[in-house]
């Protein structure tokens, strides 16, 4: 009897659980999709604005479905009207910002790794300090060194250059590859040095060929960083160049505040996305690695 | 001529002394285990011996030859580490070769090299595999290997097997002494187990505090350990140390425990001087295992003691005893059934006790 009594217990509340997880689980998904969709909408609004006509755009609204797929001020953003003079479009800043990114996430990464790989490997008196220092410039906001970077790219000729921009993202990306490499560097047990050491390998030879391969993860995450960062510097790049030089952002932002007759929503928009997608493939093709990287701990030797 | 001399080496870092006054001699052939707890700068030796790191004072000499300046790759060694080092990016072929790779040896040395100790060490089937796709005692096999092909004069082992499972441990061990059985190489090895240290050494250091305890046979460490740090740091339970004073009458010497009356005839033990024993302060030490519940030998001596905890591991039981408000304890078949709380009779075998002086704590 009192068997039965306990079962039938059980089974209730074995039922409000039940009820209970379902309820859960049903605001889990709401809230998870409210909160999607406040993330998707403006991307929405960007492509489907892009691919409407001005007359549309005028007559629509903000959420309403283009009449077709009309590319027309995609070719616009990218390529220009085809006339001369006042006709700022995105293509050659592309480029600019492709030339300037590049190097600069190149240089910064491998300077950020060999300096990680001293500050762990090749411990010296006073290395801590060097480290706290380089942290500080994780710190200083960007608007405090203008000026006197402004004077030390002046004084080395290269200012309203790509060559310019790329050291400036370069020497102010190495205080955050160096934290990434170093951190992870740490992990890395100091033996496989000290056995690389004992076989004959120097500096360069256990960095090139002990470390470095199994730097992968790490070397991910640095470069979507450093890519993200300086692909979408603006500040950098309005302040040490204009003109020709300009990197996509700038150029972005002359091309949308600058036009003098009406303004052209769908290439605004359109232009907005060219200036975006590069980080977002970046993002796409190595994200996995990003959090892997992210998180990665020791490496098993 | 010998293969590793250290003379004088002192180490510290900062104004932390690591190392003080270290002398040390090893013959060929040689398999020197260097011991002791942690932080007692056995790893700082063996580094320094590697060239990993750098002596404030002394010299390191290998075949007589001053190496304390020489770079590692110079000073025709090899060293196996705790965490076994590979190479994580190379496979184990690659592993194995790194070294004679930097030492631009010949390529068909470099294979017959490869072929031998990858066969001796049965690792030749593993060649093209990840250390991250081996075993624990797969990958101490390929670190010993990479050791190996470089043929050096004295193998370096840093804790060689403190991270493999107790099982593997104990197989590892016996192959790492099978293999210098059948080498004789000469050899440093550095481990904080006892057990490594007794089965492996042909001679153990015992170090603490930077120090050399005692650098002896693993034999004159359990027998006639110099001192009392190594008396307590050799075996397990550790050696009972009981303190008490010495009385002479008669030519005739004795122990008797502080706060007793009971006196323990010394008279077989080897003095290493007569002169002043009488009321000289001491620890008397006795292992665990040499107290017995039966008189075996004419010499033991029986002494009668309350029994006051007793421990069961399975094949043996370790029971605690009262010695006038000392705590000793004694190993036994965990087949004799002792009461608690009783007094029982035991016996001491005399033949296999240390004494030292309290003050100095030095073996007398």
């Amino acid at each position: 009897m009192q068997d039965n009594l306990k079962s039938s217990s059980y089974q209730q509340l074995e039922q409000k659980s039940k009820y209970t997880n379902m309820f859960l689980r049903w605001f889990l998904y709401f809230v998870l999709i409210l909160f999607a969709s406040y993330f998707i909408f403006p991307l929405y609004v960007m492509v489907v604005t892009s691919l409407k006509t001005m007359e549309e755009i005028r007559q629509g609204t903000l959420l309403s479905w283009p009449s077709g797929l009309n590319f027309e001020s995609w070719a616009v953003a990218w390529g220009g009207r085809g006339y001369g003079a006042g006709d700022t479009f995105l293509r050659p800043y592309f480029w600019n910002s492709i030339k300037m990114v590049v190097p600069a996430v190149f240089f910064s990464t491998l300077i950020g790794a060999m300096t990680g790989y001293v500050l762990t490997k090749w411990r010296f008196k006073g290395d801590s300090w060097v480290f706290l220092f380089l942290l500080f410039g994780c710190f200083i906001p960007f608007q405090a060194i203008l000026l006197p970077m402004a004077r030390t790219l002046g004084a080395l000729g290269i200012s309203n250059s790509i060559v310019g921009l790329v050291l400036v993202h370069t020497v102010y990306g190495i205080p955050f590859t160096t934290l990434f490499f170093r951190n992870y560097y740490v992990s890395v047990p100091t033996e496989l040095v000290k056995a690389a050491r004992i076989d004959g390998a120097g500096f360069f030879k256990i960095f090139f060929k002990i470390l470095l391969p199994i730097s992968a993860p790490i070397i991910v995450v640095t470069v979507i960083w450093q890519f993200t960062q300086i692909w979408n510097d603006f500040l950098f790049g309005s302040t040490f160049s204009f003109g020709e030089a300009a990197p996509i952002q700038v150029a972005l932002n002359n091309m949308v505040l600058s036009s003098t007759s009406v303004k052209e929503y769908n290439v605004d928009m359109a232009s907005a996305i060219i200036a975006g997608v590069p980080t977002l493939i970046v993002y796409v093709l190595a994200g996995k690695y990003f959090i892997r990287g992210l998180t990665s701990g020791a490496v098993k030797g | 001529m010998k293969t590793l001399k250290i003379e004088d080496l002192s180490k510290n870092f900062g104004s932390t002394e690591v190392l003080r006054k270290i002398n040390l001699e090893i013959d060929e052939g040689n398999f020197l285990v260097l011991l002791g707890p942690s932080g007692c700068g056995k790893s700082t030796l063996l580094n320094i011996i590697a060239g990993l790191e750098t002596i404030n004072e002394g010299n390191v000499f290998i075949d007589d030859y001053n190496v304390s300046k020489v770079e590692p790759k110079d000073r025709n060694i090899a060293m196996v580490f705790q965490s076994y080092a590979l190479y994580p990016s190379m496979n184990v072929r690659e592993n194995m070769i790194f070294g004679l790779k930097q030492a631009k040896t010949s390529k068909e040395k470099i294979e017959q090299q490869l072929e031998k100790v990858s066969k001796f060490l049965q690792v030749d089937q593993l060649l093209e595999r990840k250390p991250s796709q081996l075993s624990g005692g797969q990958r101490q096999r390929v670190a010993i290997g990479r050791a190996l092909v470089r043929e050096p004069r004295i193998f370096l082992f840093d804790e060689p097997l403190s991270n493999l499972d107790a099982k593997l441990r104990v197989e590892m061990r016996r192959e790492i002494k099978k293999l210098h059985q059948q080498l004789k190489t000469t050899v440093v090895y550095v481990t904080h187990d006892q057990t490594e240290a007794m089965s492996l050494g042909t001679r153990i250091a015992i170090m603490n505090h930077g120090v050399i305890q005692q650098n002896d046979t693993p034999e004159n460490i359990y027998n006639k350990p110099s001192n009392t740090f190594v008396a307590d740091f050799i075996g397990s339970p550790s050696m009972n140390l009981i303190k008490g004073s010495l009385k002479e009458s008669s030519g005739e010497i004795s122990f008797t425990a502080s706060g007793s009356n009971f006196e323990i005839p010394v008279k077989g033990y080897e003095f290493k001087d007569k002169s002043n024993l009488n009321n000289k302060e001491v620890f008397f030490g006795i292992r665990p295992e040499h107290i017995y519940f039966k008189k075996s030998n004419e010499s033991d001596f029986e002494v009668t003691l309350r029994a006051d905890l007793s421990e069961y591991i399975g094949h043996e039981q370790i029971m605690t005893f009262d010695y006038s408000n000392q705590e000793i304890l004694a190993k036994f078949p965990s087949t004799i059934k002792i009461e608690l709380a009783k007094e029982t009779k035991l016996y001491f075998d005399l033949t296999q006790t240390s004494l030292f002086d309290a003050q100095s704590e030095e073996r007398i």
